[in-house]
């Protein structure tokens, strides 16, 4: 098959799960207990407020004329306007995205670096200590919430050892980005790291064992240049896909960091409008995270062909 | 045969048990697990009889005191004891841990069984619903959720169940795949056994242990989602105890107060811990020899 056929085979998954995904989010608002408009423009409105309301969002219509209307804004890019700013919902997340853009991509490059050394010191000592204490991160890292994660780093580093870093905000100019993100990052890191590491170690110690890693070692070629040039290559093509895979987990991640270090990202836009009762933004954040999560499944798959040209003759 | 079949897969899950009670003394990680988790268990269970406080009591005149011989821990800002908060949150998270994997573990494991065994229609369905829910990253579909339900333990149950289904489907899906061909399904089928008595008596046994398993590591994740609700103020309401609230609560006093924010968070890392040592232990015992 050729790459365009699959890249066209996989767009064609995905219709299915994108309409799956906008009824989900459509549905949101009805799970509101009691009247929606009512509970989210709380007790003090007047009625007339809260028929108005019921009106424009269409709450008094029947429900596939409800999803309808939905769909026809969403495809035009229009995700509400919201209760509290009164301003597109959907101007709102795009201001903010470029700041959760930054977090994610940081901080999955800092997964990287952390993950990618510590795999490769576990499958050249298999079995022996330094394999068992990064067996162990996984296993203890897993177990850590993000935003204490946060909090704790932003003591230690923000705080006492030498106040090194902002403690929050997002800086001026690329440097500025990169100073103070990196705190934010390096949490955001530690979330994912262990998954990275585990699966790491286990695609290099499979890459390991396999004939053409025998034959370079025959062959008499340094084991460093096994390792980079031979085991290494191959290993990063798992990691990508289990980067890819696990993309929801690090874009959730972000919406509590953003949180902890005060940073104006879409995760800090969804917080607040939660704490506002500012449902099209909430709806409108959770409908474009999961967009970004589908989009980035359809990229790793197709990373994972370009790099690995059997996959597409599976 | 059918009866024949049963008695041998009966045979095997007996001798499967029994393994179990051999080995899991040996398998450090699992008694590990079980040795934090108990004792955290156990310290919950006697909180009234090990906490001097009532978690909920202010004292306004001692705010933000330290360690001393009534408070062991210290007080927070509204002078309430951080020991007994500690402990009663404890008692708090785990309870609603507990439970909030129950029902994606039983909804979940349905489903997985229906769509492995019957394919066609209701294996398309379930698939579409689980990648559907993948697409959504976990947090952000959990916060949404209780945000549209509402705080509170009843809505984490609810957004939990919703989200934490599709994994426990998958994985039994999967199982069911490999174990409908094996031969002991296919002697009860030749037997003329109802579909109901295969799916329950036969399948489900045999295919379950990776669920349990799975529910393990999945309680770790449901307690960092149950305490990030606290934090975010949408979780477990005031004035219950939690984990998520202590640090929440804390972080206004990190410059002054930081054990404040940073205890609670150690007790979640060890209850954590517990329970992937637990997880892991599980996995190595219940795998087939």
């Amino acid at each position: 098959m050729s790459l365009g056929a699959y890249v066209g085979r996989r767009l064609l998954h995905l219709v299915p799960i994108a309409l799956g995904v906008t009824i989900l989010c459509f549905f949101l608002i009805h799970l509101v207990p009691g009247d929606p408009a009512r509970t989210i423009l709380g007790n003090q409105a007047t009625d007339q407020r809260v028929a108005l309301l019921r009106h424009q969002w269409g709450l008094d219509r029947p429900l596939p004329v409800q999803y309808g209307k939905f769909m026809g804004r969403v495809v035009h890019g229009d995700l509400g306007t919201s209760l509290f700013y009164g301003v597109s919902a959907g101007r709102l997340v795009l201001q903010r995205l470029p700041v959760t853009l930054w977090l994610i991509g940081f901080g999955a490059l800092l997964s990287v670096l952390i993950a990618v050394p510590l795999a490769v010191i576990a499958a050249t000592h298999r079995d022996r200590l330094p394999d068992h204490v990064v067996r162990a991160v996984p296993l203890v890292g897993l177990g850590f919430p993000p935003f204490w994660v946060g909090i704790v780093l932003l003591l230690v580093f923000g705080l006492h050892l030498g106040r090194g870093f902002p403690v929050g905000g997002y800086g001026n100019g690329f440097t500025g980005h990169l100073h103070s993100m990196f705190l934010p990052a390096l949490t955001v890191a530690f979330g994912i790291s262990p998954i990275l590491v585990r699966s790491l170690r286990a695609s290099l110690l499979e890459v390991l064992e396999s004939d053409y890693v025998v034959t370079a070692r025959s062959k008499g070629l340094p084991e460093r240049r096994v390792l980079g040039r031979h085991a290494l290559r191959n290993a990063v093509i798992s990691t990508v896909s289990v980067l890819g895979v696990n993309i929801g987990y690090l874009v959730g991640g972000t919406l509590v960091i953003e949180q902890v270090y005060a940073l104006p990202g879409v995760g800090q836009l969804m917080i607040n409008s939660i704490n506002q009762r500012d449902f099209p933004i909430v709806q409108g954040v959770t409908l474009v995270f999961s967009v970004m999560v589908v989009l980035v499944y359809l990229l790793t798959d197709v990373a994972h062909a370009l790099l690995d040209p059997r996959v597409r003759f599976e | 045969m059918a009866v024949a079949a049963e008695v041998v897969a009966e045979a095997q899950l007996v001798e499967h048990r029994r393994g179990f009670r051999r080995r899991w003394y040996r398998t450090p990680s699992f008694v590990a697990g079980v040795s934090i988790l108990g004792m955290i268990v156990l310290a919950a269970a006697a909180a009234p009889l090990i906490t001097q406080h009532n978690p909920t009591d202010q004292d306004l005149l001692h705010t933000l005191a330290g360690p001393s011989s009534s408070h062991w821990l210290g007080t927070d800002d509204l002078g309430r004891d951080v020991w007994s908060r500690l402990v009663y949150g404890a008692r708090t998270d785990l309870r609603v841990a507990f439970l909030a994997v129950l029902f994606p573990f039983a909804i979940g494991t349905l489903l997985g069984l229906l769509s492995g065994y019957y394919g066609r229609w209701i294996d398309v369905l379930t698939n579409w619903l689980v990648n559907v829910v993948v697409a959504f990253p976990f947090y952000v579909l959990i916060i949404a959720l209780v945000f549209a339900l509402g705080p509170g333990t009843r809505s984490i149950y609810i957004a939990i169940t919703l989200v934490g289904w599709v994994s426990y489907a998958r994985i039994i899906r999967g199982e069911v795949l490999v174990a409908k061909r094996r031969d002991y399904v296919l002697a009860a089928k030749a037997g003329g056994l109802s579909d109901a008595r295969i799916l329950f008596r036969h399948l489900l046994p045999n295919v379950v242990t990776q669920a349990i398993v799975f529910a393990m590591s999945d309680i770790v994740l449901d307690i960092l989602a149950i305490v990030t609700l606290g934090y975010l103020g949408l979780g477990v309401q005031p004035p219950t105890p939690d984990w998520g609230r202590m640090i929440a609560d804390g972080q206004t006093f990190l410059t002054t107060h930081w054990e404040l924010s940073t205890i609670p968070g150690v007790a979640i890392v060890i209850t954590a811990l517990g329970l992937s040592l637990l997880a892991d232990g599980l996995a190595d015992l219940l795998r087939p020899e």
